[in-house]
């Protein structure tokens, strides 16, 4: 135990050979010194990671698997230490090494990718420079030595034109490119513990698969060890061999990926994975796995287990003492003293939505028609008359009916951000008109008579910009009661009760501020603020994006629970499709401001689909190791709205690319079954054909949708929609833009 | 880039430009009449108006400020109403005595200002962080006339080693007059040593936290190299700007110093030339004051992107 | 117009935040040390011409340039004037010329830097460009000129000071109206239908108040600076008035003799700006620790 393994003994054993731990973690407790008293953030925490081990450590914000991490490589801010405990790296006690031993092990035996590569790369020193240092540091290389290793490192993590990159500054590659470069930096010195923080959290989705993908196939070539650190259930999947659960700095269940996700042994567990929308199922099926309240913090933790406050499962027992992890089955262990008693998934009561009982009519009036809206910003630095127009969105129509959720997807930078600001009025569109039940709106919010405002709001991404740090609770909710919803004074705090009871706060709350509420909390009460006028549309932007997965379930129950009573529309805007597939009943997919596939939800996740559609699908991680997909990759990332490719914006992206005809012309919109409809040059059935064998297993779990596979699109999930979205009475998308896209449909 | 150059350029033209109205028109309100004041108190009517007519102050007063403003950028600077001399060698005979003097203040406190900003910002929150800190934001606090009649009171009439007066004698050498230079040039210092120092320390300290120094700690490089590769190069470069834009208040200190010091530079005389209300010379003085604190911004906005890779690469 | 909103339970929380902030203040010493040279300065300000023995203006014509003693504890000037009752005379002086001079700065900069920032495009270039045009005379030259030519009385020396620092709190105001102009809750407001000017006193400026304080302290020491500057060149308050900066000045030709003329109003003015400047900067850390300064 004590000696150091020598790496090159028996390089082929597998994860398990135990006893060649690269990393050992034992009983470790994390302490920060705070001036509100010591803050016990991680407590003891054992774990170790094998040679080729990928160990995916998971947890929300503020489970402490950074801390640990960091505390684990000695390297934590001046007020935090590692006050219990020991940590070894193949042998070497690292709590004992000082300072200048932990240098000489940091980058050499240890390596780090950190959460954001654009601020963990020196803006001011070229990058080759940077890359340099590791070979000239660690490895005893001369300049023109450690360049040449710089180099290969870059052809071998997939860098293209690697000569050009370094001699670039940060500023000029894209977030992608620059965690290629941190991962090629790390790797350098072939380190035995590789340790990844939050990795891909920072990129788009489709640059998260494509680096993905480079973290599997490198994993799979190289022997290191690897400390995975994710909140994201599904980066676990795709990339760790064993998973370690975090909750509130205690590691509640550990154990091989496969065996946890299939049968977890511990609620919390249990609840992360229920509250992860599925790409199966939309609102009108099951109802999200919530967990209730919300992570303790470590100095105010509940005696006994600390998942108890929030446990379904929870018994006397649990609140008694303190559990300690146990070996429930082959490499798995668990900290709940009822594991036995943790449900199968068969067996797991899944809250699916009874909708016998409600009745809402009313659906099928238009409420909102956008033309053909376009939005150019003026473009920086342009001068001499060169005015670069950014155009962030051009050439954007959309219909939505009442009671029913529109939703939008695309990467950050394709604009749809902006489309809905140009709808709310908070930004004036260039050209295009919006219209609510019929009547044109005024281009800026400010022009717009309270009439039209009343019916239009919004909900933001970032809950603690959105709500007024000074105002409290109840004024922010009283404010738009009184202002648009022209209650008399008198009854204002009445109505402010009953938002507040509709969002499932306490009434207590009204008299908080906003700091004294959690990000979930907080989101409730700008949902509050938007619903105080009874609108009749309200926008959602990335509502739930900055939130943990456990809030944003229940947050996303608490908007279709309140569209169920309020019969409210909603255009829900963000980058998730998991997430929109919950929630909508009409989906249009956005890409470099204009749409590219419009259709009912159930249609756009079966074929044919477009090609940047497909790319999406394909990239997110989904948490479920047994799912073996078909890659769809995007090379690159978006281009700039300034110089827009010409003929199909997507062809330099495309994986479907066939021919000069994607450069030259605009595709045309083809109309699919009710109302489906895709802009590309391939016609439909072609590329449904291509792609009914790639969608196999697409969605996890072979119940709904995959059954659509062999079949007619009109079976599975599609029907079951079908049957509440007829095609005259959802929301319509479309294009306007050529005659083509007119022709096609005929409807409203 | 030269686009960028020539348009900074254009700016700062339009800034004097707009300056040198400002000065125009606040010098108007001056009191007395200065034809009556060139001509002397008993001449006659007759006098004064044809001197009036001579110096076109019968025009109206937008040509007053053309032909001023003219006779400024060709150099036709007029004369001093006091001492009767023409004001451009005046002018420049003192800004050269202030150059040596900012000069040697510069040489003092930019170097020594970084160095205790970043020596503090690397022992951040240890106690000689907190003295550094606390002995930049005194210095910053204390006005020139105080430091330098505490530094005369001492080093001149207490040591004796330093002279109290600096009024160097006309055609003296540098080293001649080092030794007078010595304490004006300490005490201009102080002010923009404590603010260099707590600039400093703030930048340092920001980049300290950046993800990139953290990246570069964990990649296992000496300490002096992160320092001096990730930390500086990105910490000294708001330093470069704060030391040009400080300029302003390097004025000011010289115009108290000198004061202090007896020393023939532009501050001593822009004082003397208000108390005695001589328009000529306020009037041109302010105007190269202006200039050169115009042109020091300018250098500061070009090192700035000169330095600054993410803006000189875009 | 939101007090019909029953607040039971907003003031604890109010309190809590005060009773935080103290908190905060007691333990960091430079803060204290500032704010007690304040508080001690302040009651100077206050009751320094009741307390003190003689006025100001008079003259023991059989008492000249006599040193500390149990008579005069700080000594007496040319004139045989007692120099602490000047020094605390002149304490309200330099409070109120400078306390007034940085109200008008606070005042005019904050509303040019709000509607600035909030109303942006041409209003915003226009406005930054003037102040542009300010702040490239470097302040104390024009102070000295401006008071040159409409001549050094009280009153005009608050208008001047007011006229200089007003381009620095403009600027500061605005930059901090930038940043919150953007978030979320000001377009909820928007979203809502509320004027201009609500958004700008209701939801803007109380958000705005912190980075306000600190900088409002900051000019204040500055104004100290400048007024004691001015009164040292002789371009301040005129004799016989207590200015510190004058008294200073004044004492410069009796050094040799009476170095206590000398050294007890510097001293003052030294404590006093030094003071400020702590406060000022441990208000920075605890009202508005991300903000830059300058």
């Amino acid at each position: 135990m004590s000696t150091r393994i020598d790496p090159e003994i028996s390089p082929d054993a597998g994860l398990a050979a135990a006893d060649q731990a690269v990393l050992e973690i034992e009983d470790v407790d994390i302490v920060y010194r705070t001036s509100g008293g010591p803050l016990h953030t991680v407590r003891d925490v054992s774990l170790r990671i094998a040679r080729g081990e990928s160990y995916g450590l998971v947890g929300e914000s503020g489970s402490g698997k950074t801390t640990l991490a960091r505390g684990a490589v000695r390297f934590l801010p001046s007020n935090g230490s590692v006050t219990k405990g020991r940590v070894r790296l193949s042998g070497t006690d690292l709590l004992g090494a000082s300072q200048n031993e932990m240098r000489k092990l940091w980058g050499a035996r240890i390596g780090m990718v950190h959460q954001d590569p654009s601020a963990a790369v020196n803006p001011a020193m070229r990058v080759g420079n940077q890359l340099d240092e590791m070979g000239r540091t660690h490895l005893g290389m001369s300049k023109a030595q450690a360049r040449v290793k710089s180099l290969e490192m870059l052809n071998r993590v997939g860098m293209p034109d690697p000569e050009a990159v370094v001699e670039r500054y940060a500023h000029q590659l894209s977030g992608g490119m620059l965690q290629r470069v941190l991962i090629a930096s790390a790797l350098t010195t072939d380190p035995e513990l590789l340790i990844m923080d939050e990795p891909t959290t920072a990129l788009d989705v489709t640059t998260e698969a494509v680096i993905l993908d480079l973290v599997q196939e490198l994993l799979g070539s190289v022997r290191h060890a690897v400390l995975f650190i994710t909140h994201n259930l599904g980066v676990v999947a795709r990339v760790c061999d064993t998973v370690g659960v975090m909750y509130a700095g205690e590691v509640v269940e550990e154990g091989p990926v496969k065996t946890v996700f299939k049968q977890p042994l511990h609620p919390y567990t249990v609840g992360l994975l229920g509250a992860v929308p599925r790409l199966t199922a939309g609102k009108a099926d099951l109802e999200l796995v919530a967990i209730p309240g919300f992570i303790p913090r470590p100095d105010a933790l509940p005696p006994g287990c600390i998942f108890a406050p929030r446990c379904p499962m929870v018994i006397d027992e649990c609140r008694a003492a303190r559990p300690q992890l146990v070996d429930v089955g082959p490499g798995q262990r668990s900290s709940c003293i009822r594991w036995v008693d943790v449900p199968e998934e068969a067996e797991r009561p899944r809250p699916v939505r009874d909708t016998s009982g409600e009745s809402f009519s009313g659906y099928g009036r238009e409420l909102l028609e956008v033309r053909d809206l376009k939005k150019y910003f003026k473009g920086r630095g342009a001068g001499k008359g060169r005015s670069a127009a950014v155009k962030a969105v051009d050439g954007i129509s959309a219909r939505v009916t009442e009671g029913f959720t529109l939703g939008i997807v695309g990467e950050s930078g394709c604009g749809k951000t902006t489309f809905i600001r140009c709808v709310s009025g908070l930004e004036e569109p260039t050209a295009g008109e919006v219209l609510l039940q019929g009547n044109k709106l005024a281009p800026s919010v400010t022009d717009r008579p309270y009439d039209a405002l009343k019916k239009i709001q919004m909900v933001f991404q970032n809950p603690d910009v959105s709500l007024n740090p000074q105002r409290t609770v109840g004024d922010i909710i009283a404010r738009p009661v009184q202002q648009l919803g022209a209650v008399p004074k008198a009854e204002v705090p009445q109505r402010v009760a009953e938002l507040l009871q509709a969002v499932h706060l306490p009434q207590a709350y009204a008299a908080r501020l906003p700091q004294e509420l959690s990000g979930g909390e907080k989101q409730r009460v700008a949902i509050a603020r938007a619903f105080a006028a009874e609108p009749a549309l309200v926008i959602c932007d990335e509502p739930i994006s900055s939130l943990d997965v456990s809030v944003q379930a229940s947050l996303l129950n608490l908007l279709a629970e309140l569209q169920r009573s309020a019969g409210t529309s909603y255009v829900f805007v963000s980058h998730d499709l998991a997430a929109v597939r919950h929630i909508s009943d009409w989906i249009a997919v956005v890409y470099l401001g204009r749409l590219w596939e419009v259709g009912p939800t159930a249609r756009i996740f079966e074929p044919p689909l477009h090609p940047y559609t497909e790319a999406l699908l394909s990239a997110i991680p989904i948490a479920d190791p047994e799912i073996e997909r078909e890659r769809v990759r995007l090379t690159g990332s978006v281009p700039s709205a300034v110089n827009i490719p010409s003929g199909c914006r997507f062809h330099t992206r495309c994986p479907r690319k066939i021919g000069d005809i994607c450069e030259r012309e605009e595709p045309p919109w083809r109309d699919g079954k009710k109302d489906h409809s895709i802009c590309c040059h391939i016609p439909l059935a072609e590329l449904a054909a291509s792609q009914r064998h790639a969608l196999d297993g697409m969605y996890g779990s072979a119940d709904a949708v995959g059954s659509a596979a062999p079949a007619p699109a009109d079976t599975g999930v599609g029907d079951a929609e079908g049957s509440s979205t007829g095609s005259d009475t959802g929301a319509e998308v479309g294009p306007d833009t050529g005659a083509e896209a007119g022709s096609g449909r005929g409807g409203s | 880039m030269l686009r960028y150059l020539l348009r900074r350029l254009g700016l700062i033209i339009l800034t004097v430009l707009a300056a040198s109205l400002i000065i125009f028109a606040i010098t108007q309100f001056l009191p007395g009449d200065v034809a009556r004041l060139i001509v002397g108190q008993f001449a006659t009517e007759q006098a004064v108006e044809n001197v009036r007519v001579e110096l076109g102050l019968d025009k109206p007063i937008h040509i007053q400020y053309l032909n001023w403003l003219g006779g400024f950028v060709t150099g036709d600077w007029g004369q001093s109403l006091t001492s009767r001399v023409p004001v451009r060698p005046l002018v420049f005979d003192r800004l050269w005595n202030s150059s040596w003097l900012a000069f040697l203040a510069l040489l003092f406190y930019v170097p020594l200002g970084i160095f205790l900003g970043v020596l503090a910002a690397l022992r951040r929150d240890k106690p000689s962080d907190s003295v550094i800190t606390a002995f930049g934001m005194t210095f910053a606090g204390i006005p020139e006339f105080v430091t330098g009649l505490v530094l005369i009171s001492v080093f001149a009439f207490g040591f004796k080693w330093l002279p109290a007066n600096s009024s160097i004698a006309p055609g003296a050498t540098f080293w001649e007059a080092l030794p007078q230079l010595i304490l004006p040039a300490i005490t201009v210092s102080l002010v923009s040593l404590g603010y260099i120092t707590r600039m400093t320390r703030a930048s340092t300290v920001k980049v300290m936290d950046a993800d990139y120094t953290r990246a570069a700690y964990l990649k296992g490089l000496p300490r002096y190299q992160v320092l001096l590769k990730h930390v500086l190069r990105n910490s000294l470069l708001p330093t470069v700007t704060v030391i040009f834009m400080g300029i302003g208040w390097l004025i000011g200190g010289l115009i108290v110093t000198e004061q202090v010091f007896g020393y023939p530079g532009l501050g001593r005389l822009i004082v003397g030339a208000v108390q005695k209300q001589d328009l000529p010379l306020i009037q041109a003085s302010s105007m190269v004051v202006v200039t050169v604190f115009a042109i020091s911004n300018l250098i500061a906005d070009l090192l700035y992107v000169v330095l600054n890779p993410r803006i000189r690469l875009q | 117009m939101d007090q019909e909103q029953p607040p039971p339970i907003t003031k604890p929380s109010r309190f809590k935040r005060a009773a935080d902030v103290w908190g905060r203040v007691r333990r960091h010493p430079p803060t204290v040390i500032g704010l007690a040279i304040v508080v001690f300065f302040l009651l100077m300000a206050v009751f320094g011409p009741v307390i003190a023995p003689y006025k100001f203006s008079d003259q023991i014509a059989t008492a000249r340039l006599q040193g500390p003693s149990w008579e005069h504890w700080f000594g007496t000037d040319q004139f045989g004037r007692d120099v602490m009752s000047r020094l605390l005379w002149g304490a309200r002086d330099i409070f109120l010329v400078a306390g007034f001079g940085t109200a008008l700065a606070v005042l005019a900069g904050a509303t040019l830097g709000l509607i600035s920032g909030y109303a942006g495009r041409w209003v915003d270039e226009g406005v930054m460009r003037f102040l542009d045009v300010l702040l490239s005379l470097p302040p104390l030259l024009l102070a000295m000129v401006l008071l040159g030519s409409v001549g050094p009385s009280r009153f005009n020396i608050i208008i001047v000071v007011g006229v200089l620092y007003v381009p620095m709190v403009a600027r500061v105001v605005r930059s901090v109206v930038l940043d919150i102009k953007t978030r979320e809750f000001v377009e909820a407001a928007k979203l809502r239908g509320e004027r201009g000017s609500y958004i700008m006193s209701r939801e803007i400026l109380p958000n705005a108040l912190p980075a306000l304080a600190v900088e409002s302290s900051m000019r204040f020491s500055y104004a100290i600076f400048l007024v004691a500057s001015l009164g040292f060149l002789g371009l301040g308050v005129q004799p016989p008035a207590p200015d510190w900066g004058l008294m200073v000045n004044e004492a410069r030709s009796w050094f040799d003799q009476a170095p206590w003329m000398l050294f007890f109003p510097a001293g003052a003015i030294a404590f006093l700006i030094v003071g400020v400047g702590f406060l000022s900067d441990g208000m920075r850390r605890i009202l508005w620790p991300t903000g830059v300064s300058e």
